[in-house]
């Protein structure tokens, strides 16, 4: 009990390792696998042909049947490794199974048929990454189509609430005006406010636009976000009025210290409002599954989803396209994980 | 020298940046400084509020109101206008039970299934995701090798969507997945875990601990670091083990994060739907059925579209997460700067 006790509390300058520290280590490995794990099973079995995806128990890594092409037969002949009546092993190639008893050449001597119980011998496999799984689905799907238009509604998604919640943020930081704290109340009420609630009133709004069936009705509706504007406010009123005050008296117009003078000092903040808008809108489901019925415009998730709900699952495509979308989140991430962290853990922000 | 090199493209990158970014801002100039001639510089900030609050009031505010009034309404339109006011129609309906505690009962069975999902997945998974989120702060907050990266791999699921969550566990969890594969190894009968309710239910509640547990740990982790080390000297100087410590001194000053967490991940959970729709699609049958999942096909994936009822059905949900959040200002404000 003393030492589970002394696992669960904070110590810091003592001596070599003793057993809680072997209990931190053991539970932070246990830890990499379970939270890596999975996703390094969809990496590897993204990589497996058809055959081997089916296999029961499944093989770690991506094998495949080894074949040679020999003299004199037409179609290239698997290669396994045979226990012979001497007792040694051998590679053999298989011509034919009858029954209990398979036929097989030796490659070196491929005039002559030996005969081998099928119980003596064990198919010869070799790494291979089938890397058709990933350019089939970009060839034969709309994938390619998918990406663009998660691209496109991120991007331009992105652009727009950074503009106008910053813009937002600005007038409720730096002028003093009637209704400001009212304005300013509303928009922090609505804060919880998340569009599970109000589902069916949005998409009569957007109906009503014609956004039905558009990537406008998934980017506009998400992009006044009360979080971007809180976020934004509370660090612009850091940045000291002395600065605008200073910009006004050599004439610049109120837009000028808007992108000019504050905007640029609270990149900051407006680099933590760009992480999230850029998650928020890749991983984006349920509001595209509803706006978007026609698979031209599905974004990727949408399109995932369709694609793995199908009657009959392709797995070799669905886990090679699971692999494509996670990837360029999974790249941003190891660039600049340590910067999202802290961000992150300061102000306490999720989608 | 390659330092270098990637210095100057740095350096080209920035500028280029820097000129679009300049070029983009003088563009919109084109229409704001105008205006300024226009309205006045005293009324410049509602030039500057104006854009965010004709989208916020178009697409959060005023669907708040017209949610209510759709729920009020029948029949199987879509503009309001021409929906037959019901009253409280819809309400009845939903709450027309002969015993609250059996679904089967309610004339909306579905409704109070996916209730009940939702009961058992908040409890489980918020209960769950706390306990190991608050283990794995405090692991990382002891004097460890490569903390940085382990926090890294705590935190990496969180950034996956929830159908790639979703897609990885289905591929794992299936009756050929790895899984079974193990269990075979060990001797073990394979079990089809998204086949049989209870299972199901365990692991959409397992998958979605993973996937969200990072992030708690990250603000439970913040709120480690931010206990003064001088409390923990001054206990041990007072003779207290480091039991006594963690109690009397982690416990007390991390509660109002701890309450935090609690009420955020809440929050979240009352709200879910992607991971468990793409995982189980609410089954086998409705077992995993939770509430936003039963208004989206209310309202949206059947022949029928019953807006009426979906909006009643939101309307109530979002009284639930009114209350959570008037709980979290109460909380919150102790913990200001943490929350958002």
């Amino acid at each position: 009990m003393s030492r589970l006790t002394a696992f669960l509390s904070r110590r810091r300058g003592r001596a070599g390792p003793d057993l809680t520290d072997w209990l931190t280590y053991a539970y932070l490995l246990v830890g990499v696998l379970v939270m890596f794990g999975p996703v390094l099973w969809l990496v590897l079995s993204s990589f497996k042909t058809q055959a081997g995806l089916v296999e029961f128990p499944p093989t770690l890594l991506p094998l495949s049947p080894v074949e040679v092409e020999l003299e004199g037969y037409d179609e290239p002949l698997p290669l396994f490794e045979v226990r012979l009546e001497d007792g040694s092993t051998k590679r053999l190639a298989q011509v034919r199974r009858v029954g209990l008893e398979a036929q097989m050449v030796d490659p070196d001597d491929p005039g002559e048929i030996v005969r081998v119980p099928i119980a003596d011998r064990t198919e010869v496999r070799a790494l291979r990454l089938q890397v058709s799984n990933f350019t089939e689905p970009l060839r034969r799907f709309d994938f390619l189509t998918y990406l663009k238009n998660s691209v496109v509604v991120t991007v331009v998604a992105t652009l727009i609430t950074l503009v106008i919640n910053s813009m937002a943020a600005f007038a409720l930081s730096k002028y003093r005006f009637r209704g400001r704290n009212a304005v300013f109340l509303v928009i922090l009420g609505t804060l919880m406010i998340p569009l599970s609630v109000v589902l069916v009133p949005v998409y009569l709004v957007i109906t009503q636009i014609g956004w039905v069936n558009n990537l406008w009705g998934v980017i506009i509706p998400g992009a006044a976000t009360p979080t971007g504007v809180f976020l934004l406010r509370q660090y612009m009123l850091t940045i000291p009025d002395e600065l605008i005050d200073a910009a006004r008296m050599d004439g610049a117009s109120e837009w000028r210290i808007y992108w000019q003078v504050v905007l640029p000092l609270a990149a900051p903040a407006v680099a933590v409002l760009t992480i999230f808008s850029v998650m928020w809108r890749w991983n984006d489901f349920l509001w595209p599954l509803i706006v978007l019925t026609r698979s031209e415009l599905f974004t990727l998730q949408v399109g995932l989803n369709a694609f793995q709900g199908e009657l009959n699952v392709q797995w070799h495509y669905v886990l090679a396209m699971t692999v494509l979308t996670l990837l360029p989140i999974t790249l941003v991430f190891s660039f600049l994980q340590r910067f999202i962290t802290t961000g992150i853990a300061s102000t306490g922000v999720k989608g | 020298m390659d330092s270098e090199r990637s210095g100057r493209t740095e350096g080209t990158v920035a500028r280029v940046a820097s000129a679009v970014y300049a070029g983009a801002m003088s563009l919109l100039g084109i229409v704001f400084e105008p205006l300024q001639r226009l309205v006045g510089v005293r009324r410049m900030p509602w030039v500057f509020l104006l854009p965010n609050l004709l989208i916020f009031g178009l697409f959060i505010l005023f669907p708040v109101f017209l949610n209510v009034y759709v729920s009020l309404t029948g029949g199987t339109e879509l503009f309001p206008q021409d929906r037959p006011f019901v009253g409280a129609e819809n309400y009845e309906r939903l709450f027309t039970c002969d015993d609250f505690g059996d679904p089967n009962s309610c004339l909306e069975d579905r409704f109070w299934r996916s209730v009940r999902n939702t009961g058992v997945f908040v409890l489980f998974q918020v209960g769950g995701m706390v306990l190991v989120s608050l283990l794995t702060a405090l692991v990382l907050n002891r004097n460890i090798r490569f903390r940085g990266f382990f926090r890294s791999v705590y935190f990496y699921p969180v950034l996956l969507s929830p159908v790639v969550v979703a897609l990885i566990w289905k591929w794992i969890l299936q009756r050929q997945g790895v899984l079974n594969g193990l269990l075979v190894n060990l001797g073990a009968d394979p079990v089809a875990f998204l086949l049989d309710g209870r299972w199901a239910m365990t692991w959409v509640i397992v998958v979605s601990i993973w996937a969200h547990m990072g992030f708690y740990t990250l603000i439970l982790l913040a709120g480690l670091q931010s206990i003064p080390a001088e409390l923990y000297d001054a206990a041990s100087i007072d003779g207290a083990g480091s039991y006594q410590s963690f109690r009397s001194v982690t416990l007390p000053l991390l509660m109002p994060t701890m309450m935090v967490v609690l009420i955020l991940s809440l929050i979240r959970a009352v709200q879910t739907f992607d991971e468990v729709y793409v995982l189980t699609g609410g089954g086998p049958g409705t077992a995993t059925m939770m509430i936003v999942q039963y208004i989206y096909q209310t309202g949206f994936a059947t022949q029928v579209q019953r807006f009426g009822l979906a909006a009643a059905a939101s309307v109530l949900l979002g009284l639930v997460l009114l209350v959570a959040t008037l709980l979290q200002l109460r909380v919150g404000r102790g913990t200001e700067g943490h929350l958002a």
